[in-house]
C-alpha cells in the first residue's frame, strides 16, 4: 500500500506511476481502486461494505451486455447520443488553428453529466436501490440527478450548499420541478465539498435503500474508474468522429476542462492511446493539480487545495462548476506520469472566450468548457502551433450562465 | 454470552488498553469521553475536569474543515475551534503541557495525519503524551503506513467496526485493534439520538466474543441510561456529541464533569 515512505507526503505522491499491478493507461485500477499513488478507499467503515457491494454490482453489469444494451439505448432515444463534432470555420480562421468542439452541450439536460446518472441509475435498479443521493455545486449534476430519478420512478435527495441554493435559484426550481428534495447545506464553506460531506453523511445513515450517485470521477473507489467508464462514451465518439473530420487522423490536442474532471476523464479516455496532446485546464481559483498538494478528502488520495496543516481550502471562481478544492486520483496519476498535463485559465480570459464562441460560431458555452476554450486561445498560434487542429469537448451549454455573465459584463 | 477467545498474539497491551483492561477486570465498565481540542478557552480544563469525574480514557478531536463522519454538534464544536486557530501543533503542545490522570488518545481525519507524515504525526503524539489515536476515515486497508509507524512508537491505533461489517472483516479489525475496539452503535454519524438504535447493543454482542480487546460502544449514545443500555453487552461507552453540547451551550467545565459523574453512576448501576 502506498502512502508517505517518510516524513515528506508530496515527495512520496510524487513518484507515482512506479507501482505494479497497472495494466494500462486509463484502464482498470488496482484492486485496492489506485491508479498510481492516486485514489483508494478512505471511508469511514460503516461505507467500506456499500462501496465494496458497488464494485461488485458495477464490474458485473459492465460485462453483461444487457446492462449496455440498456444502457445505450437510454442515450440514444432519452439522452440524444451521439452528440455531434462541430467544425467551428470562423472561430479557426480567427485563431489560425483548427477547432473541433465535441458538443456535450446537445445533451438532453445540457451536459455530459447526463451520460453518468442514467448509467448509475439503471446500476441503482440493478441493485434494488430505489433512492438517490446526490451532491451538486452549479445544480447541473444535481439536475441529471433528478431527472434520472422521475425516468426511473426513483426518489431523489440532492445536497446543495446554501451559498449555491442562492445563486443558482433557477437550477433549485428545476430540481424540484423533476420531483427532487434539494437540501441546502449549510455546514463548513457551504459550498461543493461540503454538500459532498453531507451526501456522504447521508448516505451512512441510508445505505441500506439508497444509492449515493455520486458526480464526477472522484469521491472513492469505485466511483473515479465507474464515473470514467460511464463518461468514456464521450471520447469513444469523439475519436471516431474526428477521424471521420480528419480523414483517418487524431487531432494534435485534446483539450477539456477539469473540476472533478469527468468530462476530461471520458474524453482522455478515447485519446489515451493516440498521440494527442492532452490538456486539462481548471479554474485558476480552483486548481487542484497545479496549484495543491496531495492528500486524501472525500474518499480519495489527489491532489487538493489545503493548508500547511492540511484543512482543506475553499475554490473560487465564476463557475460554480469547477469550484472544487480537489480533482479526480486519475488526472493526478496522468500528471505524474507525464501523459496529460494541467493547466488554469482566470475568469477575464473565460469571459472572453464565453463571448467569442458566442460571437463567432452562434454557440453559448457553459463557463465550465469557456476555461478549456479559454486556454487554448491563449496558446493559440504559440505553444500549439498555426495550423495544429484542437479538439474541445463542450461539456455544458451556458444558460444556466447568461444571466450571471451579464451582470458580469456590464 | 460466549467466552471471550484466547488472545493468539502475546503482545504487552499498552497503556490505553492497559487502563480499560484494569477497569473491565475489576469488574467494571468503561466509560470514555470525547472532547474536542480548542473549541473554547476552557477546553482542556474541561478534559481535566472529565477525567475527575470518572472517565477512564479521554479522546481529543483534532478538528478538520471536512468531519465527514461527525454530525451537527461536533462540527459545529469543530468550526469553533477552527475560529480560533486550533491546530494539531496548538492541541499537542496544550497536552503536553497538562496533567490529565487518564489515557489520552486523539481522534482525527486522515488527511492531518498525512499531511505531517506519519513518523512525525506519530512522535508528536508521543512528545505531546497522547497514547492513542482514532482515525474514522482511515479502514483496515488503507491503514499499513500510519499503524506501522503508529506500532514503533507505541501509539495504539483503535479501529472501528459498523453494524454493516460482516464478521469475518469485523474479526480482522478486531486482531489489528489496539487500545480498544470501537464499535459504531448504528448507521449514522455523530450525534445524540432521542433513543439507543437495536444495532449499539448488537454490534457490542457480535464483537465481543471474537476479541479479548475491551469493545467499547459509541455513536449514539447520549444519556446515563442508554450508556447503563449498551453496557448490559458492551465492556464500555464511548460519549461525545452530548458532552461537547454541555460545552458548546456554556456549562463549562462543572456542566461537563456533572454530567460524566452521571453517567459513571449509571454504568456502575450496571
Amino acid at each position: 500500500m502506498s502512502g508517505p515512505a517518510g516524513e515528506e507526503p508530496s515527495a512520496a505522491a510524487g513518484a507515482a506511476g512506479a507501482t505494479g499491478g497497472e495494466p494500462s493507461v486509463m484502464g482498470e485500477p488496482s484492486a485496492a481502486g489506485r491508479f498510481g499513488d492516486f485514489g483508494g478507499r478512505f471511508v469511514p467503515e460503516s461505507l467500506v461494505l456499500a462501496c465494496e457491494e458497488l464494485e461488485e454490482a458495477f464490474r458485473s453489469a459492465w460485462a453483461d451486455p444487457e446492462f449496455h444494451r440498456e444502457l445505450d439505448d437510454i442515450l440514444r432515444d432519452y439522452a440524444g447520443r451521439p452528440t455531434p463534432v462541430t467544425e467551428c470555420p470562423r472561430l479557426s480562421e480567427r485563431l489560425g488553428i483548427r477547432i473541433l468542439l465535441k458538443r456535450e452541450d446537445l445533451t438532453h439536460t445540457g451536459s455530459h453529466k447526463i451520460n453518468n446518472v442514467m448509467g448509475q441509475a439503471l446500476l441503482a435498479r440493478r441493485m434494488g436501490k430505489g433512492r438517490l443521493i446526490a451532491e451538486t455545486g452549479a445544480g447541473q449534476h444535481g439536475v441529471a440527478t433528478a431527472t434520472a430519478a422521475a425516468y426511473f420512478g426513483m426518489e431523489c435527495v440532492v445536497y446543495m450548499g446554501a451559498v449555491d441554493t442562492e445563486r443558482q435559484e433557477l437550477n433549485v426550481f428545476r430540481m424540484e420541478l423533476l420531483g427532487a428534495e434539494v437540501i441546502p447545506v449549510h455546514s463548513g464553506s457551504r459550498t461543493l465539498k461540503d454538500a459532498v460531506n453531507e451526501a456522504l453523511r447521508a448516505w451512512v445513515a441510508r445505505v441500506g435503500d439508497s444509492h449515493y450517485c455520486l458526480g464526477s470521477v472522484m469521491g472513492p473507489h469505485p466511483y473515479p474508474w465507474m464515473v470514467r467508464e460511464l463518461q468514456r462514451v464521450v471520447g469513444t465518439e469523439a475519436r471516431a468522429q474526428c477521424r471521420a473530420i480528419l480523414g483517418g487522423a487524431d487531432p494534435d490536442w485534446v483539450v477539456a476542462c477539469v473540476g472533478g474532471g469527468s468530462n476530461a476523464a471520458g474524453t482522455f479516455s478515447g485519446f489515451v492511446d493516440t498521440d494527442a496532446i492532452l490538456v486539462g485546464v481548471e479554474a485558476a481559483g480552483g486548481a487542484a493539480m497545479s496549484h495543491g498538494v496531495p492528500g486524501v478528502v472525500h474518499g480519495m488520495m489527489s491532489y487538493l487545495l489545503q493548508d500547511e496543516v492540511g484543512q482543506i481550502n475553499e475554490a473560487h471562481s465564476i463557475s460554480a462548476g469547477l469550484d472544487y478544492p480537489g480533482l479526480g486520483p486519475e488526472h493526478a496519476h496522468l500528471s505524474a506520469i507525464g501523459r496529460a498535463r494541467y493547466a488554469t485559465a482566470d475568469d477575464e480570459e473565460v469571459l472572453r472566450a464565453f463571448k467569442l464562441l458566442s460571437e463567432t460560431e452562434g454557440i453559448i458555452p457553459a463557463l465550465e468548457p469557456a476555461h478549456a476554450l479559454a486556454w487554448v486561445v491563449r496558446h493559440a498560434g504559440n505553444e500549439i502551433p498555426l495550423g495544429s487542429t484542437v479538439m474541445i469537448t463542450m461539456s455544458g451549454r451556458g444558460d444556466k450562465d447568461v444571466a450571471q455573465v451579464r451582470e458580469l459584463l456590464t | 454470552m460466549s467466552a471471550p477467545l484466547a488472545r493468539t498474539d502475546a503482545r504487552i497491551p499498552g497503556a490505553l488498553e492497559k487502563r480499560l483492561r484494569a477497569r473491565r477486570d475489576d469488574g467494571g465498565k468503561i466509560l470514555i469521553a470525547y472532547v474536542t481540542g480548542g473549541m473554547g478557552d476552557d477546553w482542556l480544563d474541561a478534559v481535566r475536569a472529565v477525567a475527575d469525574a470518572g472517565a477512564d480514557a479521554i479522546e481529543i478531536g483534532i478538528p478538520f474543515s471536512d468531519p465527514v463522519m461527525d454530525g451537527p454538534t461536533v462540527q459545529e464544536a469543530s468550526v469553533r475551534a477552527l475560529r480560533r486557530g486550533t491546530t494539531p501543533a496548538s492541541i499537542f503542545a496544550a497536552l503536553a503541557a497538562a496533567e490529565v490522570g487518564v489515557p489520552l488518545a486523539v481522534m482525527t481525519y486522515y488527511n492531518l495525519v498525512f499531511r505531517a507524515g506519519h513518523r512525525r504525526f506519530a512522535r508528536a503524539l508521543v512528545d505531546a503524551g497522547v497514547v492513542g489515536a482514532i482515525v474514522p476515515d482511515l479502514p483496515l486497508e488503507e491503514a499499513g503506513g500510519w499503524s506501522e509507524e503508529a506500532d514503533a512508537v507505541g501509539v495504539e491505533t483503535v479501529f472501528l467496526v459498523a453494524p454493516s461489517t460482516p464478521d469475518e472483516r469485523a474479526r480482522r479489525i478486531c486482531a489489528r485493534s489496539r487500545g480498544f475496539v470501537y464499535g459504531i452503535g448504528l448507521m449514522g454519524v455523530t450525534g445524540e439520538r432521542a433513543e439507543l438504535a437495536s444495532t449499539a447493543r448488537e454490534v457490542a454482542g457480535r464483537l465481543r466474543p471474537m476479541t479479548d480487546t475491551p469493545v467499547c460502544i459509541g455513536i449514539g449514545v447520549s444519556n446515563p441510561a442508554q450508556a447503563a443500555e449498551v453496557c448490559t453487552e458492551a465492556d464500555g461507552v464511548i460519549v461525545g456529541s452530548a458532552l461537547v453540547r454541555k460545552l458548546l451551550d456554556g456549562g463549562g467545565p462543572d456542566a461537563a464533569a456533572d454530567f460524566v459523574a452521571d453517567l459513571r453512576a449509571g454504568i456502575d448501576a450496571v
